[in-house]
């Protein structure tokens, strides 16, 4: 089979089971075409030695009642992996090698899965370009030049150029749905609570969540299956009954009841993205879905909320990293000289800023007005979906405000980079599912994404939405190959 | 000093300065495990051997609450009489050092586990009632060790991660003394309650001290300073003596006090200025993100209340009431547990009076003399228990016993076997006392017609004599009887 990485994630998983392909032929299929796109940087570590022969002692032994026989598969580099290197995208974790694995990525190895490598991200998940890599930006496979999104850009260019046939991304304020926007493919952002953080190099903890990314809802599903398992070592992790959400995926939605946030019309949207969701909505009613007019009055306190919880914690996760212990560690005279350095070399400008914006927020004489206040937002806003959720079952609105930029367009406008998760960060404050999917081009072709919201804890309802929605909208995403010589 | 006995006040010229006293202690509490880790927390143990992944911070690890810790933190707050807080938060404290590994404390800021309550001293005028202002849990630090190499300073995270009882009180201790008798309650409490070991020497307590002086009669509280980590209760009154002397002097001398922290030179007895409250640090608590707010029930904690023991303040009653001890026998028998459980195991089977006397008197200072604890006691309660049944029912005298209890101290040996050997058995058949009372008169007959002639001053020399030629084995209940008839 000479179209190995074209197959889905369940086609492989089929052809496995049936014996039709081999772990080693699919492993090798995708580490082969991995080493030919080495343009796009999708790749912080690559594992192809190790996954050849875990490949090959799978097929040995081959357990096909395993969810992910044999499957081959990156992570985003946030996932510690025991033995190999974990860098969050950052030169002050250059030369950290975890003796330890993260909960979501030994639930996957322990459904078959095999690892091939580490997927490239913005530096500790803060960025929505993958330009705040120490390891040097990712390139969108949609067309060069063009960033994947992020932070989980890696990821999501991986996914897309079919280099992994799926994986994990995190999101902290839309870091797997606007890439996967970016990149014609689908992402999911679980409830919080779902997924473990045990083992996640954190960015923001009350905000940070691990979800799949895939070419399609089924993928996600699956995956989604496999990773969202409750954990005694995150104390933030819930114990809910979880569903088998790819064996109980559905596309009637019949009767569903899909609000659309007014408040989600921003000043300045391109005409593109307006259209976009009015196809959207159209789509939904074709499955049989009931569209109803909602308000989330809150919506625009959700960015700058969000630029002060998230830097905040922030601020005091990234203190660990102080060249003591382990990591980058620059020498100085003393040790307050040697924390200094080690922290301006050691982190990014981006990092290095919120840094500085999470300590400020939470100084005495600023906490009450800042950290404080967007406390009290955060729970507005919260409210705002659960008033919303009395009368619907599900949200739909665009998944960003454009599509893909340019590599370098924003790298001087914090701001304006920010203004790209406008419609993904309410989602994390209020800690609901969300997911991206492909549903249409803009007029430079670039892929456009919908998102759907859901109640908490209610994958299962908007992977079913998003799984009737996909097969109306029948999205090719259009992908030439251009960087394989 | 003052003139009031109890009142401890500094006298400057014509003024006269009270000392305000709150005080920090820092508890270790008494568990296997770390309050959010389940390393190991024995003390002594080769540096870094009792590190995890989530005391080392490393990236991704979380900390999970270990039940146990709060357990004993809400008995402790039972035992202080305190109110307990079914609902409490984790914040975290910001800081940066090298033993300090997340770059923060997760500690409680705002909403302590324990709220307000109160300790009860006994004070040689009286009881004095000590406010509790509140009791949080925390993490204690890892180690800096600066001397062993003249470059690098060496760190071990074996305390990191530790779970630590912070016991504020308010600031209502007036002297050292008073100082002294908090501490000491504290740590008697506590063992009471098995919820912390009280040992100062391992830095299981430890305290830091607020001191401010005012005028006597003064109602408002003078500007404080801080005295970090003393940990020990000498030094404690050291450092308290000397800062507010040198307060009382700076105010005689028209200067003011600045609020500031200082730390205690044991060496030199005084403090030092560490930094200013404009060097303060700013903390930048916040709650921590990683662990829900803590919530117990009301089941939980009427559960924790039934397992509390009887605490040394009604231990106290009861012995007066039932034993009819004084109240200074109370409150040395009660002030450690070790102590109380051994003399209520000693007056199962022997009497109250006789064990009370020989416990306070020759058991302390034997193991006093020998720098034992009474859990070391080479004499068991059993077989002082056995020893005082001996005295009591006339088998050996007072005087005899002391010889065996001496004996006894020497290793575990039942009373009555040494009695047995050495032929320590009182004398107290009556026709062999006469035998020997008829022989002590015989051989001093002058002094006994001076004794019938009126000086009855030389009894006392009769029996000291029938006493010396018994081996002092001689019933003095008998001797005396058969002497007055004799006589």
């Amino acid at each position: 089979m000479s179209d190995i990485t074209k197959q889905s994630l369940s086609e492989l998983v089929e052809n496995i089971k049936s014996k039709k392909l081999s772990s080693s032929e699919v492993t090798k299929a995708f580490v082969e075409r991995s080493e030919k796109s080495k343009e796009l940087n999708a790749f912080i570590t690559e594992d192809y030695e190790n996954a050849l022969n875990k490949a090959k002692t799978f097929d040995e032994k081959p357990n096909l009642d395993l969810k992910l026989p044999g499957i081959p598969m990156a992570v985003k580099d946030l996932f510690c992996t025991k033995n190999l290197r974990t860098t969050a995208g950052s030169k002050i974790l250059n030369n950290f090698v975890p003796t330890y694995e993260s909960t979501v990525t030994q639930n996957i190895w322990n459904e078959g899965a095999i690892l091939v490598g580490k997927l490239n991200c913005d530096e500790f998940a803060m960025g929505s370009s993958n330009e705040t890599s120490f390891f040097g930006n990712v390139q969108n496979p949609i067309d060069k030049n063009l960033v994947p999104g992020g932070s989980s850009g890696g990821s999501s260019s991986a996914v897309a150029a079919q280099l992994t046939p799926i994986t994990i991304g995190t999101d902290t304020g839309g870091s797997i749905r606007q890439p996967a926007s970016f990149t014609g493919t689908v992402g999911l952002k679980p409830t919080y609570g779902s997924c473990s953080r045990y083992g996640i190099v954190a960015f923001a903890s009350s905000l940070d969540q691990a979800g799949p990314m895939a070419q399609n809802v089924k993928d996600c599903a699956l995956l989604q299956e496999v990773i969202s398992t409750y954990d005694e070592k995150d104390s933030t992790s819930i114990d809910f009954k979880r569903n088998e959400y790819s064996k109980e995926l559905t596309k009637d939605i019949k009767g569903k009841k899909i609000g659309i946030p007014k408040e989600y019309r921003v000043d300045g949207m391109p005409k593109e993205i307006e259209d976009l969701w009015k196809k959207g909505i159209e789509y939904a009613k074709d499955c049989g879905a009931e569209i109803i007019d909602i308000s989330l009055p809150h919506t625009n306190y959700a960015l700058p909320t969000y630029y002060i919880v998230a830097p905040a914690e922030a601020s005091s996760n990234l203190a660990r990293y102080d060249g003591v212990k382990y990591g980058f560690r620059a020498e100085g005279e003393n040790l307050i000289d040697m924390y200094e350095k080690t922290r301006s070399e050691g982190f990014g400008a981006e990092v290095q800023r919120r840094i500085m914006i999470g300590t400020y927020v939470l100084s005495s004489g600023y906490y009450d007005a800042y950290y404080l206040k967007a406390q009290k937002v955060r729970k507005l806003i919260k409210n705002d979906f659960d008033e919303a959720y009395k009368k619907v079952d599900a949200i739909l609105t665009p998944s960003t405000p454009s599509s893909a930029f340019k590599i370098g367009e924003k790298t001087n406008d914090p701001v304006s980079m920010y203004l790209n998760d406008i419609f993904t960060v309410p989602v994390n404050l209020a800690g609901l599912p969300g997911i991206s999917i492909p549903a249409g081009h803009d007029a430079k072709g670039y892929p456009l994404g919908l998102q759907i919201i859901g109640k908490a804890f209610d994958e299962q309802n908007i992977l079913n939405i998003a799984y009737a929605m996909e097969e109306k909208i029948n999205f090719k995403n259009n992908i030439t190959d251009w960087w394989i010589k | 000093m003052s003139k009031n006995k109890s009142e401890y006040l500094i006298n400057r010229h014509d003024n006269q300065y009270e000392v305000v006293i709150g005080l920090e202690v820092h508890a270790q509490v008494t568990s296997e495990s770390k309050l959010f880790s389940t390393s190991a927390t024995k003390f002594g143990a080769e540096p870094n051997t009792q590190v995890s992944l989530v005391d080392a911070a490393f990236p991704g690890m979380l900390p999970v609450i270990n039940e146990y810790c709060v357990k004993q933190a809400i008995k402790t707050g039972i035992g202080l009489k305190a109110k307990i807080n079914k609902r409490s938060v984790f914040d975290r404290k910001n800081y940066f050092y090298a033993d300090l590994p997340q770059g923060y404390q997760i500690s409680q800021f705002k909403d302590p586990i324990v709220g307000e309550g109160k300790v009860i001293l006994d004070m040689p005028d009286g009881q004095k009632e000590v406010g509790i202002e509140r009791l949080h849990l925390e993490q204690d630090a890892g180690k800096s060790i600066h001397d062993l190499d003249p470059k690098n300073t060496f760190v071990d995270l074996n305390r990191s991660g530790v779970a630590l009882m912070e016991i504020v009180s308010k600031p209502d201790l007036r002297s050292p003394d008073e100082v002294n008798a908090y501490i000491k309650k504290l740590r008697s409490i506590m063992r009471y309650l098995g919820t912390c070991d009280g040992n100062m020497q391992e830095g299981s307590l430890r305290a830091d001290v607020n001191v401010s002086v005012r005028k006597k009669g003064s109602k408002e509280f003078g500007t404080r300073c801080e005295i970090k980590n003393v940990n020990s209760i000498k030094f404690m009154q050291m450092a308290i003596e000397y800062e507010a002397n040198r307060q009382v002097d700076l105010i005689e001398d028209g200067q003011t006090i600045d609020q500031e922290t200082r730390l205690f030179d044991t060496k030199k007895n005084e403090t030092r200025s560490m930094r200013s409250k404009e060097d303060a640090h700013d903390y930048r608590y916040f709650p921590d993100p990683d662990l829900l707010p803590l919530e117990v029930s009301d089941d939980f904690i009427e559960n924790l209340k039934s397992e509390i023991p009887e605490l040394p303040d009604e231990k106290k009653k009861r012995f007066i009431e039932k034993f009819k001890l004084s109240p200074y026998e109370a409150n040395i028998l009660v002030s450690d547990i070790e102590t109380s459980n051994y003399f209520e195991n000693v007056i199962k089977k022997s009497d109250v009076k006789l064990a009370t006397n020989w416990i306070i008197g020759e058991l302390f200072a034997a193991l006093n003399e020998k720098n034992l604890e009474i859990t070391e006691s080479p004499i068991s309660a059993g077989n002082l228990s056995k020893l005082i049944n001996l005295i009591k029912d006339g088998t050996i005298s007072g005087k005899i016993a002391k010889t065996v209890f001496e004996q006894m101290m020497k290793g575990d040996k039942d009373p009555k076997k040494i009695v047995q050997e050495k032929g320590l058995k009182q004398e107290s058949d009556p026709k062999a006392l006469e035998a020997l009372i008829d022989k002590v008169i015989d051989d001093n007959r002058d002094k006994a017609i001076e004794y019938k002639s009126g000086k009855v001053k030389l009894f006392g020399f009769f029996v000291g004599q029938v006493m010396k030629v018994s081996g002092g084995k001689a019933n003095p209940q008998l001797v005396n009887e058969i002497l007055k008839k004799k006589l």
